[in-house]
């Protein structure tokens, strides 16, 4: 075999393990997805095997799946535009501080170590009527009764926020530790202010990165059912949930397959605009 | 010829491979189909082989904790099976993770009420006990055995297991027994406690209890409409669905909640761990049976084996108390003990003709309609 021959079958040897694993453990199961997302339940709750459209005919024009949809895309949207606004002082401070950054990037990962349900269970303790807040506002006597504070669309949000502003603290300070420091004494030498510095140098620079770590909490905020099921009320239901309840439930699962593939398109769709303008270049360093 | 164990073979094959009689590609390739060749074989080798392993799901806290402590346990020790005990959130769950199954992966579920058992039987599951196997199954109220075995042609999939209600549950420091009696299940829609009800997120039991409030006999609901308002001013005055029984205890205890309709022994353990909450079954009230389902494809034996041990007097009793649920056991053919009569729901006639359970038909006819309906309603629609 020739020396050309051998670096061209090189990286699809290096691939092969990792190609084998997307192909058996993503492309298969999502191609078997799909065919079911065609097939039909019947009363009894068996499926019925064959071509129908009902499936995908309900879910895209049924108000309710699209209402849902809508509420899910809002609730991912407030998440990630908070966890942006909390996360980018963070990780500015983090690529900023001197000595101790790699302290501070290990207190960030922390709460990785911790299981995400076990997380987000942790608010009903502290917010619960009889949880740590309402104990200690009880006890210097700011309130009389309890606040009811859990079971809303509030708390989902934080719930949401806890799990994923890691994922943008970590996608921007990967961003802004790239940037020279010396751009913005550059600037401050020409006359910029510190924060005229900062808007014109440093966070335009950063921007990637801040896109990079908005994508992540959005997608992964939107297919989140967890959250929603443990710190929501009966009203705020996302769409990740309408898949849970028609597959596990209602035992549909042509369905819920519609309407995860449904969820996955819309997803997909965004994914694909952000490659288009920023490329994924700048996800695969935060995420490494 | 003696046998050669797998290690012995990796032995001798990494022998020739040191000493140069086989090639690193060569070796590695044998390894990897002996690998494949492991993986494909072992399932089928475990259907072949003695049993020695019985998985059994159920509902969890302090319901798996009892059959734990004073069943699987004891029956391990005495036989030297194992028992692999999981947990779900409800039959439906269940029965999703069975759909997704491999036949023999999942043996013996705990389900509750006929309609469950019918619900099974209809998509495939049933297997057929041998009831000589089992012959403490002569010791359970007959009513309960011979609403299973009507279904399944005289055959039987399940023994009876426990019994109980879902009924009102209140907290007394701020709903009076008084005022409970009065309202019944019409307390879940009662507007003074705006914020402070809960219900079960799960269509049957939403359904059961708009029957009891519009009215209704829950077995032949005539208005739907009247049923799909009253589940959605429920869900207007809710606080929260609860989605497990342990969810629904920390609600309560925590104060989360004061009134909701719950399973007649979680009550109970609520109320022996010294919380004050009250328990009423309205007229009408939802009485169910639990059963111990075999699925088809199970050892049959080794299944048997742990029913009619589960089923003895003394493991039954035992576990009864634990959870807080009447056994199947009939009070006139054994001797219960002083707890057991003090649960709620305890009928000592072993005739059960105070409750009323969900007619298996009925429910099951209406089970696609109504599940995904109340999908909508429990959102907001």
């Amino acid at each position: 075999m020739s020396v050309e021959a051998r670096e061209r079958r090189q990286p699809w040897i290096l691939l092969s393990p990792a190609l084998t694993a997307i192909t058996l453990l993503l492309f298969i199961p999502l191609v078997f997805i799909a065919v079911y997302s065609f097939w039909l339940r019947t009363a009894t709750g068996a499926d019925q095997v064959g071509f129908f459209l009902d499936n995908w005919q309900e879910a895209l024009t049924d108000r309710f799946y699209r209402d849902i949809l809508l509420y899910t895309l809002k609730i991912a949207a407030i998440t990630t535009i908070l966890c942006a606004v909390m996360g980018y002082p963070a990780a500015y401070f983090i690529a900023r501080s001197k000595g101790n950054k790699a302290i501070l990037l290990l207190l960030l990962m922390l709460p990785f170590w911790i299981s995400y349900i076990i997380r987000t269970m942790s608010w009903i303790n502290i917010l619960g009527v009889s949880g740590a807040l309402n104990t200690f506002l009880l006890w210097i006597g700011i309130i009389d009764e309890p606040l009811q504070m859990l079971y809303n669309q509030a708390t989902v949000v934080l719930g949401l926020i806890h799990f994923l502003l890691p994922f943008m603290v970590l996608n921007v300070f990967v961003s802004l530790d790239g940037i020279d420091e010396t751009l913005e004494d550059a600037a401050n030498s020409l006359g910029a202010t510190r924060w005229q510095a900062f808007l014109q140098v440093t966070l335009p620079l950063s921007l990637p990165g801040l896109a990079a770590g908005g994508l992540l909490c959005f997608v992964l905020g939107a297919g989140t059912y967890i959250t929603p099921l443990v710190l929501g009320g009966p009203s705020d239901a996302m769409f990740a949930n309408l898949v849970f309840e028609a597959i596990i439930t209602q035992l549909n699962w042509p369905l819920g397959s519609a309407l995860s593939l449904m969820l996955l398109v819309v997803l997909g769709l965004l994914v694909m605009v952000y490659n288009r303008y920023l490329g994924m270049a700048q996800l695969m360093k935060g995420l490494g | 010829m003696t046998k050669m164990d797998n290690t012995t073979r990796y032995e001798r094959l990494r022998e020739r491979y040191m000493n140069g009689d086989l090639s690193r590609r060569r070796f590695l390739g044998l390894l990897g189909a002996a690998g494949a060749a492991y993986g494909l074989v072992t399932p089928y080798r475990a259907l072949a082989q003695e049993v020695t392993e019985v998985r059994f799901d159920g509902w969890g806290g302090v319901v798996s904790e009892a059959l734990r402590k004073y069943a699987f346990d004891p029956f391990e020790k005495e036989t030297g099976m194992k028992v692999v005990d999981g947990t779900f959130g409800g039959s439906d769950e269940f029965l999703s993770r069975l759909k997704a199954s491999q036949p023999g992966e999942f043996n013996i579920a705990h389900l509750s009420g006929v309609f469950d058992y019918a619900r099974y039987a209809d998509l495939g599951y049933a297997s057929e006990l041998n009831r000589d196997n089992i012959p403490n199954l002569e010791l359970a109220i007959p009513k309960l055995v011979d609403v299973l075995a009507q279904y399944t042609d005289g055959k039987l999939s399940a023994v009876p297991y426990d019994y109980g209600t879902t009924g009102i549950a209140y907290n007394r420091a701020h709903i009076s027994d008084e005022e409970a009696k009065e309202k019944g299940a019409n307390l879940l829609i009662d507007d003074a406690y705006k914020g402070k009800i809960g219900g079960w997120a799960e269509w049957r039991t939403r359904v059961w209890m708009a029957a009891l409030q519009t009215g209704q006999d829950p077995n032949d609901i005539q208005d739907m409409d009247a049923i799909w308002d009253a589940v959605r001013q429920h869900r207007d005055l809710a606080l929260k669905y609860w989605t497990s029984g342990a969810e629904l205890m920390s609600l309560l205890a925590e104060e989360e909640i004061y009134v909701t309709e719950a399973w007649s022994g979680r009550v109970y353990a609520l109320q022996e761990q010294g919380h004050d909450i009250g328990y009423m079954d309205p007229k009408n009230g939802y009485g169910w049976q639990e059963c111990m389902f075999v699925i088809k494809g199970s050892p049959m034996e080794a299944c048997e084996e742990l029913l009619n041990f589960m089923l003895s007097p003394e493991t039954s009793i035992a576990v009864a108390e634990g959870q807080s649920y009447p056994p199947a056991l009939d009070p006139q053919k054994v001797d219960l003990g002083d707890k057991i009569p003090e649960l709620p729901a305890f009928d000592p006639t072993g005739t059960l003709d105070n409750l009323t359970f969900a007619d298996p038909a009925y429910w099951n006819g209406h089970e696609a309609d109504w599940s995904k309906t109340f999908g909508r309603v429990q959102k907001g629609y």
